[in-house]
C-alpha cells in the first residue's frame, strides 16, 4: 500500500511510532536547525516543526521543514491558525508540498498576547478543524475552501492534529477531537501528560466512542529540566496539567535533570501501555539533546 | 450598546496640547457608559481647566452619530466653536466621526470604543458583538464565539481552558465552556457534531446600507 509519509507507514504497519519537536531559532543560522536534526537523527520517525510557537516569532516552520528535508529528515510542518487567513494558509500547503513535505499538523495557536508580540493582531480567520477539513478537501476532492478546483498538482500530506485531553470539560475536549476526526485529520499529538488518571480518562473515552481506530494517538511527553521549567510548565503555559507530587519530585530533588529525566521514562512506561497509544511525541522544549537519551534507554524506537 | 472607555488623561493633555477646547458628549451610549454623558463632560471640564485648558463651551449632542442632528445642534453653538481650536468629543468612533463631518475644526476622540455589549448591571459591560456581518448565532445557542472567544473558534474551545475561564483573561468566562453546559442542560449535545464552515467576511466590506 502506498503510504503518503514514512510516519503513516510507521503507525500503520508497525501500530507505533515516534516524533520530536524541533523548536526553530529565533534568527535565521539554518545550522541551528542541521544541529538539531543531526543530534535527534535515529531517534524518530519524523520530526516537527513549531510555528511561531507560543506566539514568539522564529523563523518559519516551512523553512525549517526543508532543512530537515536537505538532510534526509523527515519533517512534520506545523500551521497555527493564528497569523494567516485562508488564502495564504492554502497557499503555504501548497508550497510545503512543492518543497517535499508530506506531514502536516494544524493548531489554532496559541493566543498572541502570550509571545513577544502582544499587540499583534491575532488572524484566526479559521479554526484548526475548519483548517484539517480544508487540506483534506485539497488532498482528496481537489478544491480549495472556495469551491474553486485546484490545478496542477493536488497537495498529498497526512494531516495531522493536536488535542489537550487536561482542559475541561473532558467530555467535550472529546468531542471537540471527534470533530477533528471527521474533519480528516489521520493523526493526533496530544499536549504533554504528566497527569497520568486525567490521560487514561480521557482515552478511555476516546476508546469507548471507537475514535482509536480512526485516528492514530501520540501522547506528548516532556521532560523537565529543571524547577524553573516546572514552574513555567505548571503557573503559565496554558492548557497544561502538570500535578503536584511531580512538581514536589522536582522541587525536592538534589538533582533536577536527572529526577526530571526520571519522571519522563517513568511516564513513557506507563503512557504506551495506555489502550490507544500508538506512539509517543516528545517535545523537549529546547533541552532536546536529552532525546537521545530518553528513546535509547525507553527502547521506544529503534532505526 | 456601543462600549467605551475614557482615555488616559495625559494622553488627551498631550492631544490637547493647551489649546482653547470645546467639548462635545452623547446622550446615547456614553451617556449610559459614563463616558460622554452630561456628567462626564462637565468633570472632563473641570478636570481640564485644573489643568490650564481654556475650555470655550459644550455640548451633549442628542445623540453624536446623527448627522441633521449635530448639525442643528451645533449651529446653537457657533460662536464657541469659532474661538475653539479643538474640539474634544466624548462619543464612540462613529460620533466623532459624524461631529467632524460637521466641523471645520481639529477633533479629538476622547473615549476609546471597546465592543458592543451588553450592560449587565448598571457600569458593568460585557462584550457580545463585534458586527462581523453575517450572524449565526443560532449555531451556538446565542452564544456569540466570534466576538466572546478571543481565537474566534467556531468548532469548539481552544484547550487552554482551566475551569471553564479564557487562557487569555482568567475573570473571562470559556466561551465554549458556556456553550457546552447550556448545550447539555438543553439535551441538545448532538448540535456540538457539526462542522461550522469557516466564516463568510465578505460582508464585512459593506460600508453604507440605504432603505
Amino acid at each position: 500500500m502506498g503510504y503518503r509519509s514514512n510516519l503513516e507507514k510507521a503507525l500503520s504497519e508497525r501500530g507505533f511510532a515516534v516524533t520530536v519537536e524541533i523548536g526553530p531559532p529565533k534568527g535565521c543560522d539554518p545550522a541551528r536547525i542541521r544541529e538539531k536534526g543531526e543530534m535527534l537523527r535515529g531517534c524518530a520517525d519524523a520530526f516537527n516543526v513549531t510555528d511561531n510557537q507560543t506566539a514568539v516569532v522564529r523563523m518559519s516552520s516551512m523553512a525549517g521543514c526543508c532543512i530537515l528535508l536537505g538532510m534526509g529528515l523527515e519533517p512534520v510542518m506545523q500551521m497555527s491558525c493564528r497569523d494567516r487567513n485562508r488564502i495564504a494558509l492554502q497557499s503555504d500547503v501548497l508550497g510545503a508540498d512543492a518543497m517535499g513535505i508530506r506531514n502536516i499538523l494544524c493548531v489554532t495557536g496559541d493566543h498572541q498576547c502570550f509571545g513577544n508580540h502582544p499587540g499583534s493582531k491575532g488572524v484566526y480567520d479559521l479554526d484548526s478543524v475548519q483548517l484539517i477539513k480544508i487540506i483534506r478537501d485539497m488532498r482528496d476532492k481537489g478544491v480549495f475552501q472556495s469551491g474553486d478546483e485546484v490545478s496542477f498538482g493536488k497537495p498529498e500530506f497526512f494531516i495531522g492534529a493536536a488535542a489537550n485531553p487536561f482542559s475541561d470539560p473532558c467530555e467535550l475536549m472529546v468531542d471537540h477531537l471527534e470533530k477533528k476526526v471527521v474533519a480528516g485529520a489521520e493523526f493526533v499529538q496530544t499536549q504533554s501528560v504528566f497527569n497520568l488518571d486525567r490521560f487514561v480518562s480521557w482515552m478511555d473515552e476516546v476508546c469507548s466512542r471507537g475514535l482509536d481506530k480512526k485516528v492514530h494517538i501520540l501522547a506528548g511527553v516532556t521532560p523537565l529540566k529543571s524547577l524553573k521549567m516546572a514552574e513555567r510548565m505548571k503557573f503559565h503555559v496554558p492548557g497544561v496539567d502538570l500535578p503536584d507530587d511531580i512538581f514536589n519530585r522536582i522541587k525536592d530533588s538534589k538533582d533536577q535533570m536527572r529526577e526530571g529525566y526520571e519522571i519522563s521514562l517513568e511516564l513513557i512506561e506507563q503512557v504506551k501501555k495506555i489502550r490507544g497509544v500508538h506512539g509517543l511525541h516528545i517535545t523537549a522544549l529546547f533541552w532536546e539533546s536529552i532525546i537521545p537519551s530518553i528513546v535509547r534507554e525507553s527502547g521506544i524506537y529503534h532505526m | 450598546m456601543i462600549i467605551t472607555k475614557q482615555k488616559e488623561l495625559k494622553d488627551l493633555l498631550n492631544r490637547l496640547n493647551d489649546k482653547s477646547v470645546f467639548i462635545v458628549g452623547c446622550s446615547e451610549c456614553a451617556t449610559v457608559c459614563h463616558t460622554g454623558g452630561e456628567k462626564e463632560v462637565l468633570a472632563m471640564k473641570d478636570v481640564l481647566q485644573k489643568k490650564g485648558v481654556n475650555i470655550v463651551g459644550w455640548v451633549v449632542l442628542d445623540p453624536a452619530c446623527n448627522l441633521n442632528n449635530d448639525k442643528r445642534l451645533l449651529k446653537k453653538h457657533i460662536k464657541e466653536l469659532d474661538a475653539a481650536d479643538k474640539v474634544l468629543v466624548l462619543a464612540c468612533g462613529s460620533g466623532v466621526q459624524t461631529v467632524s463631518e460637521v466641523l471645520d475644526k481639529e477633533v479629538i476622540a476622547g473615549i476609546d470604543t471597546l465592543f458592543l455589549g451588553e450592560i449587565k448591571r448598571v457600569n458593568e459591560f460585557e462584550k457580545r458583538c463585534v458586527t462581523c456581518g453575517v450572524c449565526e448565532l443560532d449555531f451556538f445557542e446565542d452564544f456569540c464565539p466570534v466576538s466572546r472567544c478571543p481565537k474566534s473558534m467556531l468548532n469548539g474551545p481552544c484547550g487552554g481552558s482551566v475551569n471553564g475561564k479564557c487562557e487569555v483573561n482568567k475573570d473571562m468566562d470559556c466561551v465554549w465552556s458556556e456553550i457546552f453546559s447550556h448545550l447539555k442542560e438543553k439535551g441538545r449535545l448532538h448540535k456540538l457534531k457539526c462542522i461550522v464552515e469557516p466564516k463568510d467576511w465578505s460582508n464585512s466590506v459593506c460600508i453604507d446600507r440605504r432603505l
